[in-house]
């Protein structure tokens, strides 16, 4: 007997918003010192057929016992079978997700959350600014760039990390530049193997020529990354509305309710965590907001 | 007499003796009838059986840091303002299980926290308080989901409202249009007057209650006298919000004004406010293991912005001082919560003035706020 499974698109259940869904651990692999990509897979089959996701949405990951942590989706939108979320082991929830291994469960709730303007961008030049742990929400875009290559305009990926051994997916470079994207690394500091280039992110604003009126600047990363590329951004006359920024606060529910991650008369888990620069503008410089 | 045709939106009249038959009916419903209560020298919220178990008699004094509860001997049951306790805990309780995991070899199993809770009937609502049920309503009960907690308890429960006579020295309902009279969102609504109470039919549930009950149409005499008292209580806010529909942008466009450091110069960051508040809604969720971890609760608590975990990440917290956490509740209160659900976050209840141990004045802090505008 065939069963017909109806897609599932999204992991959450709008009567019972805070219940995770499972999902089973397909692969763990090692982007960096500290830094993992977790493919997962639901195990409900309608979700594993169905799930949907756009480039720069997050999940809640849920370590029963430990608690729950909002990671961004680093995987291509168009596989929906396998989820990826590469991870920094930082705090309580990922620390203790550093020590599950393949084959284990883990709970899923999600996608929240806005995404990267990809719409808007069509036809347009898109360069995208990242650092350190700020680069996995953007693969995704990435990937789907790659596959719609022929809908934008120039892509350029700005990308730094401190060292060069902190850089993650290495070994998927080539194939970016395959795809048409020019891409541009930088580290804080070198070692003795280094022969690219050394200094922070913004600093590659000043290599390259753009044409701001329909170029869009996509960046995530430290807050004192995006403030010094959101800085650069304007400074070539990007309009606000075409620079974009992922934010990160605490986040607790994913719902715009728990109020944790409030910035302004936002919910970062809800209005964002992608806004445009125009949204936090009146924002952006108020300490401790 | 033939018996009267009740109509939602129509009042009649209760004699003060046959209210406790109304309890009765509540009771044959199926209700669990909760009321203000007087304990350990405050009002609280506790099950009532009948007007006796009402603070008749009582008023109580409340100013900034200040509460004393005071008996005058009046006959009037509700004339006393309520205290720190709000309805909130009925439907968004302090804390409460979302589910439990348990481990079943590498998988989990996710058993939800069955809900074992009474129907409530809420007697004695003030209408600030009615709306700030309402308001909440607007954060637990989205169109697109909904917290099987609050909506369990919200559904199932039955609001008896009173219309507000005497004010307290904290109140500003006034000018935050709530009170002191509730026009809407209750099942019954009361106004206590001498010898009657006048009854309200706000919905299907409120007019089956009281068809049983020995009510005749109110007299417009009674209904002027009601009016009449509730024009009076107006008169006599302890407190005024200097509220306009320009004070949401006002406030998100001073949010680097000098008067927030005055401010936190005085608020200690002791949550009382956030904890007393009717409409505030924040909340933590922490997992409770068991010793060997096969199994884990999920459990949900009241928080609170004035906390400095609650604004944690990897990289610190985003509020490390006071000042940025006062001005994160008072502006969230006052002005995002426009955009975020469409009202105030503020009812006027006074609560948060009356409970706060360094007697910091939301409406005299919008004032001082008012005064000199950095723009």
């Amino acid at each position: 007997m065939i069963t017909n499974i109806a897609p599932q698109t999204s992991a959450v259940t709008n009567s019972r918003p805070m219940r995770p869904h499972w999902a089973e651990i397909i692969e763990i692999e090692a982007e960096a010192p500290g830094i993992a990509t977790y493919w997962l897979r639901f195990l409900d089959p309608a979700l594993s057929k169905g799930y949907i996701f756009q480039p720069g949405q997050f999940n809640m990951l849920y370590l029963p016992g430990y608690g729950e942590s909002a990671i961004s989706i680093s995987s291509d939108p168009e596989n929906r079978e396998l989820i990826g979320h590469t991870i920094r082991y930082t705090g309580n929830v990922t620390q203790n997700i550093s020590r599950l291994k393949v084959g284990d469960v883990i709970g899923v709730r999600g996608p929240f959350g806005t995404y990267w303007p990809l719409e808007q961008a069509k036809g347009s030049d898109i360069i995208i600014s990242t650092g350190g742990i700020g680069l996995p929400p953007l693969r995704p875009l990435l990937y789907y760039v790659a596959h719609h290559r022929e809908e934008f305009g120039r892509v350029v990926l700005l990308y730094g990390a401190r060292t060069p051994k902190d850089l993650q997916y290495t070994d998927e470079y080539d194939s970016w530049e395959k795809a048409g994207i020019e891409t541009m690394i930088t580290v804080d500091r070198g070692d003795e193997s280094w022969k690219g280039q050394v200094g922070v992110v913004p600093i590659l604003f000043y290599r390259m020529r753009m044409d701001p009126k329909k170029t869009f600047v996509l960046t995530c990363g430290p807050e004192i990354m995006i403030r010094f590329v959101v800085f650069e951004a304007l400074a070539r006359r990007v309009p606000s509305d075409q620079i974009f920024v992922s934010l990160e606060r605490n986040m607790k529910c994913g719902l715009g309710q728990c109020g944790h991650c409030q910035i302004g008369p936002y919910f970062v888990c809800k209005d964002g965590p992608i806004f445009s620069f125009a949204q936090l503008e009146p924002y952006y410089n108020v300490e401790e907001l | 007499m033939p018996e009267p045709t009740l109509e939602i939106g129509s009042t009649y009249a209760l004699q003060k003796p046959a209210f406790n038959q109304l309890i009765a009916s509540l009771h044959s419903m199926g209700y669990q009838t909760v009321g203000p209560v007087v304990k350990g020298d405050a009002i609280t919220y506790a099950p009532i059986q009948g007007l006796e178990d009402l603070p008749q008699g009582y008023t109580s004094e409340q100013d900034g840091g200040r509460y004393r509860l005071v008996y005058t001997g009046h006959p009037r049951y509700f004339d006393v303002t309520p205290g720190a306790t709000s309805w909130k805990q009925y439907f968004f309780p302090p804390r409460s299980e979302m589910f439990t995991a348990s481990k079943e070899g590498r998988n989990w199993r996710i058993e939800e926290t069955p809900q074992s809770i009474p129907a409530y009937a809420l007697v004695g609502v003030r209408p600030c308080e009615l709306a700030a049920i309402h308001i909440q309503d607007r954060v637990f009960l989205r169109d697109e989901w909904s917290d099987p907690i609050y909506r369990m308890r919200r559904e199932s429960a039955f609001i008896l409202s009173v219309n507000c006579l005497h004010p307290c020295g904290t109140c500003f309902c006034d000018s935050m249009g709530t009170g002191p009279k509730a026009d809407t969102g209750f099942d019954l609504n009361l106004t206590e007057l001498e010898d009657f109470f006048l009854v309200e039919i706000g919905s299907e549930a409120g007019k089956m209650l009281v068809s049983g009950l020995p009510i005749q149409p109110a007299s417009a005499f009674l209904i002027q006298n009601a009016n009449r008292g509730i024009d009076e209580a107006r008169k006599r806010m302890g407190r005024v919000m200097p509220n306009s529909p320009e004070l949401p942008a006002f406030l998100l466009s001073n949010l680097e004004h000098p008067h927030w450091d005055v401010v936190a110069k005085r608020c200690i960051s002791c949550t009382n406010c956030t904890q007393v508040c009717p409409t505030c809604f924040c909340w933590d969720a922490f997992d409770q293991p068991s010793l060997d971890g096969e199994q884990s609760k999920r459990v949900r608590v009241w928080d609170s912005c004035f906390n400095l975990d609650y604004s944690y990440i990897a990289g610190g917290n985003t509020r490390p001082n006071t000042r940025a956490r006062y001005r994160q509740w008072l502006t969230h209160k006052l002005a995002s919560w426009h955009h975020q659900f469409g009202v105030s976050g503020c009812v006027g209840c006074g609560r948060c003035i009356t409970w706060c141990p360094a007697g910091i004045d939301i409406t005299a802090e919008v004032a001082a706020l008012q005064k000199e505008p950095i723009s």
